[in-house]
């Protein structure tokens, strides 16, 4: 069994390779220092508009947007997969319908949106909640279809009402599933947010939009900055999410 | 992970006959038409009546003319092949890749140990995000479509083929060791086929990811292919054109999910022996 600390030190070999050659080879001048930029450059770039609260602004504008989407669009897909997997007829009449429109790319509704809602916050939270809703709203469908008759009938049994059976029952039995779903969306919406902010216009404030401009302005240092900041909101959301899932589903045991 | 499970008398599954069960998946197939005619109505009586103006809302039958029309003219297939023959390079790149990392990081633990957080770190910013980087490096071109479609790619097929990997039970390979399997062996009859199943998975998730991306960079940086299609539609707002190019590109995404579904039901067939 190894220490934990050999295990870390190999895992930082690579990075650590790899910023060594970057900094060689743009100090060496061996590459276009204006196209790669040397990494103590890509510091002063990220403590300036850190400092500056160009980026925090961003971020700032770029989360409410996130969790407003994302509020919306689980809430909505919590509700349609709970109603498709209690009703068959539902079940029936909406979802092949569901399943077929799940299978065009997210990416393709955003020139739909933007025409119906323009380019402002509107297209932009209504895409975020429909790439929440997706994943939310099969990982519920599948949850609930797990809950199997034997279960129902000992609910049956014990007189349970509709709201009880829905309270009592049938959410929790699909509260994993749930979970997974909510964890999904939620990456999803991130990266939903990231792509509205790049393909609807650069005059609002975010961070996708802090690195187009980055990108106009043939800033690579602004983008790398805000590259780190997406991955690393990323990361925490991801983090977050497997905490909570974890503290709320206790009672099912360690999560893998 | 151990569950209790209570079996009740009436919780034996029944079985429905053959006619009833061919009876029902007609039922289901009839019952699965009124709502997206109901919604197509509703869509014809909008236009008819102009609740919205065309130019925001163009009536059904002018999207499927304009749709026999993008065939016809040879714009919608021309699109339509270089979208997919990006989409198969760079998945197949990035699928390579992956299942290379990925069995090299489920195999060897030391591998693992100077892989995997880096790995994590290059996977953890979104595909996306790659791109204006990517953008600036190697331009608009052929490359940075490719290798972005990589990317998407990669993530999901190494990560499931190291998980599966690692997976596998111990009890197999000690069964295979009771047998004296060689190491050759052990890879090819057992842990292989035992962590298939996830693999595949990766696979299937990192075509769905691949044909996002596509999507995506070529709505963003392209002068050619679906993606194209939808911006260039929307930029002279033809809704036609861009509802048209949607409905192609969800067929697609259907037609990939379902050859990949269709290719795991022969490779995994033995799966279902077992029960």
């Amino acid at each position: 069994m190894k220490t934990l600390r050999e295990t870390d030190l190999r895992g930082v070999m690579l990075p650590l390779a790899f910023l060594l050659l970057w900094y060689v080879v743009t100090a060496m001048q061996l590459v276009n220092t204006k196209l790669i930029v040397p990494p103590g450059a890509v510091v002063d770039s990220a403590w300036q508009v850190i400092t500056s609260g160009q980026l925090l602004t961003g971020l700032r504008a770029s989360l409410t947007r996130d969790i407003a989407g994302f509020a919306a669009g689980s809430t909505a897909g919590i509700l349609f997969g709970l109603v498709l997997g209690v009703s068959r007829w539902a079940e029936r009449l909406v979802g092949p319908t569901f399943h077929t429109l799940k299978q065009i790319s997210l990416f393709a509704w955003l020139p739909l949106l933007s025409t119906w809602l323009g380019t402002g916050e509107a297209a932009k939270i209504l895409f975020i909640a429909l790439s929440a809703f997706y994943p939310v709203a099969l990982n519920t469908f599948e949850g609930v279809r797990s809950v199997t008759r034997a279960q129902v009938e000992v609910a049956r049994v014990l007189g349970f009402d509709r709201w009880q059976l829905a309270w009592r029952l049938i959410l929790p039995a699909a509260a994993p599933q749930i979970a997974t779903g909510l964890h999904l969306a939620l990456l999803y919406a991130w990266l939903a947010t990231i792509g509205a902010e790049y393909l609807l216009g650069s005059s609002a404030q975010g961070i996708g939009s802090v690195v187009i401009r980055g990108k106009a302005t043939f800033h690579v240092e602004l983008i790398i900055v805000g590259m780190l900041l997406i991955g690393l909101v990323g990361m925490v959301l991801n983090r977050l999410a497997t905490l909570v899932e974890s503290r709320v589903l206790h009672w099912r045991g360690p999560v893998h | 992970m151990s569950t209790l499970t209570i079996a009740l008398p009436s919780a034996a599954p029944q079985q429905p006959g053959r006619l009833l069960r061919w009876n029902d998946s007609l039922t289901r197939f009839a019952l699965s038409w009124p709502f997206p005619l109901a919604v197509l109505l509703l869509w014809y009586l909008a236009a008819e009546f102009e609740w919205l103006p065309p130019q925001i809302l163009p009536p059904p039958g002018m999207v499927a003319a304009t749709f026999v029309d993008l065939v016809r003219s040879g714009e919608l297939p021309d699109n339509l092949w270089i979208s997919l023959w990006r989409v198969l390079g760079g998945f197949l790149a990035g699928g390579l890749a992956g299942i290379a990392l990925g069995v090299a990081m489920g195999l060897s633990p030391t591998a693992r140990d100077y892989l995997y957080p880096t790995f994590r770190l290059v996977a953890q910013v979104p595909s996306l995000g790659w791109l204006p980087l990517l953008m600036m490096l190697v331009g608009i071109g052929e490359a940075l479509k490719i290798i972005l479609i990589s990317k998407a790619a990669f993530v999901p097929i190494a990560l499931n083929t190291c998980k599966g990997l690692q997976g596998v039970s111990n009890r197999f390979i000690e069964v295979a060791r009771v047998y004296r399997f060689t190491r050759w062996q052990l890879l090819t009859k057992v842990v292989f086929p035992a962590a298939l199943p996830q693999i595949w998975n990766g696979i299937r998730y990192g075509l769905t990811h691949a044909w996002l991306a596509l999507v995506a960079v070529e709505l963003l940086a392209s002068s050619e292919g679906l993606g194209f299609m939808i911006v260039y539609g929307r930029q002279l707002y033809q809704l036609d054109v861009v509802l048209a190019a949607v409905v192609v590109v969800g067929a697609i995404g259907f037609a990939l999910d379902k050859i990949l579904a269709l290719i795991e039901q022969r490779l995994l067939r033995w799966r279902r022996d077992g029960f």
